[in-house]
């Protein structure tokens, strides 16, 4: 089912006042949009809410549409903040846009190369999707700086993430190229990883910056 | 520049018909150990990556030809980021040598055959030296040279230069060299694209290959472009431009590309070329490792190591046993005596015997000095450390130190100057160019002016401060305090972010005797080339200083200040030896104590005074030529005065809380 993009609105609002406010029903003077916008038609011609009284209550069918697109909604927030380095209230605002795009299958992608965040920027959580209770299951850490692996454990390089060009050569040239496979031998005082048969003492900040996949 | 290569053969062949041969490759391969095989010659070798920071050029006869044999710093690819790989890439850029040995470590053939890939893509004259594989062996790693050889396409030959294995095959090899067929290797059809749109551009006929040089110039390599800008004064314009235009179009992962790329090819080369056990073989140098670098184990053993290595061996032997040997048994005893019997009969006046044989002589002092004192502490020193070295400690304890270091500016690598440093500062002021940033290296040289004493000063410091209860305490106490406190200092004062940390660490080994005896051996003769000199003038100027009353006049003058910081006025003797050598000076408060001139208060200010106190002249001097008569001298300034006002505040606070009395 496609919804406007006010309609999706309408349906967070009212899932975040319900979900996590503990509200009973939403007040719709307290939206932007005038009472007799299409959007509540919308979403009562799909069974999602109910208008009584002036008030608009949730239908069960609406509980899980709105988690979805809530979940949208910070997923994308992340997105804007971590990956694009967008802030503030211009990060807010392109997420509003941005989440509109995450269906079909795009909430997944980004959900897993978010590595299934549990939080928004903001300190909210995200339900979790389908994708994410899968890698719980399967205990599957995904991609993890270097610095979140146990000594002893194997894994394979997955990316260099690195401001500093030098360095990102330096590392390559040490044989630190995505595919290899790593073994992490110590991670104190310093970290010490093998690649092939060499060893290589680094320190926190350059083992924040090596990726790794288990 | 922008001549036929063949001609500049020519005119480079003209000049000297020597042929000449480069040995390049990873850090800690074993280049040094070729080269002095190869040469008889000796530069030093040990077990740690970045051991030669310089060109070494030695000669050699091979099959009854001359050959310059060129040693190289050693680099990870041809596109240099560190100073030393600048070094060894000049090498290649501008000598033209006949025959390029590439050396690499045979247990990790797969990374760093990348590097050959890129000498026989640059079109050197190539052949590759696959070493140390008496340890792959050992490994249970077999690995197939001959298809290598079909597929690079240049002679491969397998060594254990450490075991003289292989030298006779790389002779041979060498001598034999033709320029043949080796196989090329294409990139990607777009990232060949990009090379053929670059090269179009260029013009001339170069040392290395056009392609080559193009991937150079993607990933803006500074020298290679200052390079073409001199070479291309023409068409420089329009080949900026393409390069700019490509490298903005793969701003985003141009140098990954370049690598994984790179790693493919080398994948496909050495399938079914090496082929490793199921299990891994974890040998006994793996398991010490392993105690090394662990806290718990790490920091006993590196504490039994100066216990035993330092305190034992340097201090107590060294130090104590040798020292009392030479010094009193041989100069004191025997022949001083005798030498100014000798002296007084050959010369009748008694200025010149005084030049000789007096107070300052030539030979009752400077020989005395030189032999009886420094000689068994430095040479001590130098076995400990020199063993030490070889084992492949010194990464380790690198990696154990770097979080503390980080305190001072410094990354942990810094650790190996600075211990090189208790041998000999000015060596290990040469050795600051190891680290990463003028920063760190500014903060390490300062460092080893000021709180790091040399092990000669060390011995005599020591031997001098054990009769005094708790005076060595103190000026240990003092010594660790103020390096902490300058270091944090200049952390903090000196703009520039906090340096990073990496290295590779090398296989623990045993280390070979010989090789051992021989480092010991060239170290001492450096150093003696470099002090008996400075000895002697050091001599000759004092008793000119006597002769003229001008050193009485000096002495003087520096009594007030002696006095300030609560020592008798013969202590500026040892302050003016100082001036020559760090250890001349202390090895003057060993006479002065001997003679009963000084309490413990007086002789931990005066110790502390002078270990802080401006370095030897030879120290100086190489703090001049690596950073510079700016840096230098404002170094120098600081620490004289630095140490002035510690000596007052130790004497002060000594007065006043009765220690020591």
């Amino acid at each position: 089912m496609n919804l406007s993009e006010k309609a999706e609105e309408i349906l967070e609002a009212l899932w975040v006042a319900v979900e996590e406010e503990g509200q009973l029903f939403l007040d719709p003077d307290s939206m932007a949009f005038a009472p007799d916008d299409p959007a509540y038609k919308e979403l009562t011609t799909h069974a999602l809410i109910e208008i009584r009284q002036g008030m608009i209550y949730v239908r069960p069918e609406g509980r899980e549409v709105g988690k979805v697109t809530i979940r949208r909604h910070r997923l994308a927030e992340r997105l804007m903040m971590d990956v694009l380095n967008i802030r503030g209230d211009e990060g807010e605002y392109k997420a509003c846009q941005f989440e509109h795009l995450l269906n079909e299958g795009a909430d997944v992608k980004v959900c897993t190369m978010l590595n299934h965040p549990s939080t928004c920027p903001h300190g909210k959580p995200i339900p979790p999707g389908a994708c994410c209770d899968e890698a719980r299951a399967q205990g599957d850490l995904g991609i993890v700086p270097l610095t979140e692996f146990k000594s002893g454990q194997e894994g394979e390089i997955a990316y260099i993430q690195t401001e500093d060009n030098k360095k990102m050569q330096k590392l390559m040239a040490m044989g630190v190229l995505p595919g290899n496979k790593i073994t992490l031998v110590q991670s104190f005082p310093s970290y010490i990883f093998r690649v092939g048969y060499s060893e290589f003492a680094i320190d926190t900040n350059l083992a924040r910056e090596i990726f790794v996949r288990k | 520049m922008a001549t036929s290569s063949d001609q500049q053969n020519n005119a480079m062949q003209g000049k000297d018909a020597v042929k000449r041969v480069a040995l390049v490759g990873n850090p800690n391969v074993g280049k040094s150990v070729l080269f002095n095989a190869l040469t008889g010659a000796y530069v030093t070798v040990s077990n740690y990556p970045g051991t030669s920071v310089e060109v070494s050029r030695g000669n050699a006869i091979i099959q009854g030809e001359s050959w310059q044999v060129i040693d190289t710093p050693g680099m990870y690819s041809i596109h240099t980021i560190t100073e030393e790989e600048r070094v060894a890439r000049e090498i290649l850029l501008n000598e033209t040598p006949d025959v390029v040995l590439h050396v690499l470590d045979a247990r990790n053939l797969e990374r760093m055959l990348a590097m050959t890939i890129q000498l026989i893509e640059a079109d050197l004259p190539v052949i590759l030296v696959v070493n140390i594989m008496d340890e792959a062996e050992r490994m249970g790693l077999s690995i197939n040279l001959e298809l290598l050889q079909q597929r690079l396409g240049i002679p491969v030959i397998a060594a254990a230069t450490a075991r003289k294995r292989g030298l006779d095959e790389i002779r041979n090899a060498v001598a034999a060299y033709r320029r043949g067929s080796a196989n090329s290797f294409s990139y990607s059809r777009l990232l060949e694209q990009d090379i053929a749109q670059v090269t179009q551009h260029m013009s001339g006929s170069y040392i290395m290959s056009p392609k080559s040089l193009a991937l150079l110039l993607l990933q803006q390599d500074e020298e290679v472009t200052a390079l073409f800008k001199e070479w291309d004064r023409d068409g420089y314009a329009a080949l900026a431009e393409k390069v700019r235009q490509i490298t903005f179009e793969r701003r985003e992962s141009f140098h990954l590309d370049l690598s994984l790329e790179r790693k493919d090819i080398v994948r496909k080369l050495i399938k079914d070329v090496v082929v490793a056990p199921e299990k891994r073989v974890v040998t006994l140098g793996e398991r010490i490792s392993t105690l090394a670098v662990r806290p718990l184990t790490g920091v006993p053993l590196l504490l039994i190591v100066l216990y035993f290595g330092l305190y034992k061996f340097v201090g107590e032997f060294g130090a104590g046993t040798v020292v009392d040997l030479l010094e009193k048994q041989l100069f004191e005893a025997r022949f001083n005596p005798w030498i100014t019997t000798v002296i007084r009969h050959l010369i009748p006046w008694e200025i010149i015997q005084e030049l000789f044989v007096g107070e300052y002589g030539i030979i009752t002092l400077g020989v005395r000095y030189a032999v009886g004192i420094i000689l068994p502490i430095v040479a001590t020193f130098f076995i400990f450390f020199s063993f030490l070295e070889d084992t492949g400690y010194f990464p380790r304890l690198a990696l154990m130190v770097d979080r503390l270091f980080k305190f001072i500016g410094l990354s942990g690598r810094a650790v190996i100057p600075m211990v090189l440093g208790f041998g000999c500062d000015t060596m290990a002021t040469m050795v600051t160019r190891t680290l990463e940033t003028t920063r760190e290296r500014i903060i390490a040289t300062l460092l080893l002016a000021l709180a790091i004493p040399c092990s000669a000063q060390l011995g005599v410091i020591i031997g001098l401060l054990a009769q005094a209860q708790g005076a060595l305490l103190v000026w240990g106490g003092c010594m660790l305090l103020l390096f902490i406190f300058v270091g944090i200092l200049a952390a903090k004062v000196m703009p520039g972010e906090a340096p990073m940390f990496y290295m590779e660490l090398p296989p623990m080994r045993l280390p070979q005797l010989g090789n051992v005896l021989t480092k010991t051996y060239t170290r001492m003769q450096w150093y003696f080339m470099e002090i008996l000199p400075l000895f002697i003038l050091a001599s000759v100027l004092l008793w000119l200083g006597k002769v003229t009353g001008f050193f009485e006049k000096m002495i003087n003058a520096m009594t007030p200040v002696m006095a300030s910081i609560g020592l008798p006025r013969e202590t500026a003797v040892a302050f003016i030896f100082g001036f020559f050598r760090r250890d001349y000076g202390a090895a003057g408060l060993y006479d002065l104590q001997s003679k009963g001139l000084m309490n413990a208060r007086q002789l931990t200010v005066a110790a502390v005074t002078l270990t802080l106190f401006i370095p030897c002249v030879a120290q100086f001097l190489v703090m001049k030529n690596e950073r510079g008569w700016k840096t230098a001298s404002a170094i120098g300034i600081f620490v004289s005065l630095f140490a002035y006002a510690s000596g007052y505040l130790l004497n002060q606070l000594l007065l006043l809380t009765g220690i020591l009395a």
